[in-house]
């Protein structure tokens, strides 16, 4: 068993410690917000927050999150930096198709929360990793700017 | 006839005072050529002052002093392979983002440096390099400390000759570490050792690690010889 805190709830999950913390999340705990997308780190739709990092859960063995914090999507609102994201992608009308959008979240509440006031420059730096077929890239960099400004 | 003898007699004295002020001078000059000789061997001046006092000696000495530096250039000559493979200069890059493959390209995600080495905000290298390699073509190698150089000591090796790369190396300036610690660097770190086990569709470094630590090391020990 390997227990885990997630969204502040204690699990203890049955799964082998070589897991991705992606199928317990969606496969055990119920949590599908958050998406497979390549499966190998490289399109971020999968980001959640381990301890306040932004890590890849499609790759990240559930046995590093042993006894560790596990923030997803569903909990991102819960913060004032996340309910900032929140309001400022349904302004800004961010998604598509929505598939990577709750990886984009999860990358730009870790962006806001080392960077208040980021930059473009920023932007690109903490956003460049996730990617999105539907090329809302503008509107995200738009959003996150709005959330900055809404304190 | 007389006049003559006078000043062939005369040309005779003066040869031999020349030849006695050179002996004297010879003779004073030498503890100097020795002095010199110790705290500064085998440049090329030393070398033809040295023949003067004793030809034989010096000469052997010098041979040995060159044959130690040239074994040290080409110790170093064959480490550089390694450290231009990607495996190890990818980590090492000219600019602020990692190299990828063994086309040494720019790391997808685009990801940067950063202060410390290890990424920023949303693009850490931990949010997708574990403890250890994930199984799989191509999927994130791993470590518990994958970084690149922090931003104040870059370590760039991408584009460096052998005698610029040899002549960073053992600048502490320029590496934070002594020659003796860069070693360590060599033979220990993890993540150095983590060069030759790559992952599933990745090239290891043309040497063995042992092979690539001993030249590393013979580069040290006969003089860290910047090569020409």
């Amino acid at each position: 068993m390997i227990n885990l805190k997630v969204n502040g709830k204690d699990y203890n999950v049955d799964a082998d410690p070589s897991t991705p913390i992606l199928w317990v999340l969606r496969d055990e705990i119920g949590l599908t917000g958050t998406k497979f997308g390549c499966g190998m780190a490289q399109c971020g739709a999968c980001t959640v927050h381990l301890n306040g990092d932004a890590i890849r859960s499609c790759i990240t063995p559930v046995a590093r999150a042993e006894g560790q914090e596990i923030k997803t999507i569903e909990a991102l609102s819960e913060d004032a930096i996340g309910k900032r994201l929140q309001k400022a992608w349904i302004e800004e009308d961010v998604p598509q198709c929505g598939y990577c959008q709750s990886g984009q979240l999860m990358a730009a509440a870790v962006l806001l929360k080392a960077k208040p006031n980021p930059t473009d420059n920023d932007i690109d730096l903490g956003m460049s990793g996730n990617i999105c077929r539907c090329g809302t890239y503008q509107r995200v960099r738009k959003a996150i700017h709005r959330a900055a400004a809404m304190k | 006839m007389k006049n003559t003898t006078v000043k062939s007699l005369f040309s005779l004295k003066k040869i031999i005072y020349v030849v006695l002020i050179l002996g004297f001078v010879t003779a004073v000059a030498a503890p100097f050529n020795n002095s010199r000789k110790i705290i500064q061997p085998a440049t090329e001046t030393i070398a033809a002052n040295t023949k003067i006092i004793d030809p034989v000696v010096d000469k052997e000495k010098t041979q040995a002093d060159k044959i130690r530096e040239k074994e040290s250039a080409e110790a170093f000559n064959e480490a550089y392979k390694v450290l231009m493979h990607p495996r190890c200069m990818n980590c090492h890059p000219s600019g602020d983002a990692p190299l990828q493959g063994d086309d040494s390209h720019i790391h997808t995600q685009n990801v940067t440096r950063g202060k410390d080495g290890k990424g920023v905000y949303a693009m850490k290298c931990s949010n997708c390099h574990q403890k250890e390699n994930i199984a799989g073509l191509n999927m994130p190698p791993g470590d518990p400390n994958w970084h690149l150089p922090p931003a104040n000591m870059k370590m760039v090796f991408q584009g460096r000759t052998p005698a610029q790369l040899a002549a960073q190396l053992k600048d502490p300036k320029q590496t934070g570490k002594t020659l003796q610690q860069m070693l360590k660097h060599v033979e220990e770190d993890h993540l150095v050792l983590a060069g030759w086990n790559p992952g599933e569709g990745r090239t290891k470094p043309p040497l063995s690690h042992a092979e690539f630590a001993a030249k590393f090391r013979e580069w040290i020990e006969k003089g860290a010889v910047v090569p020409k």
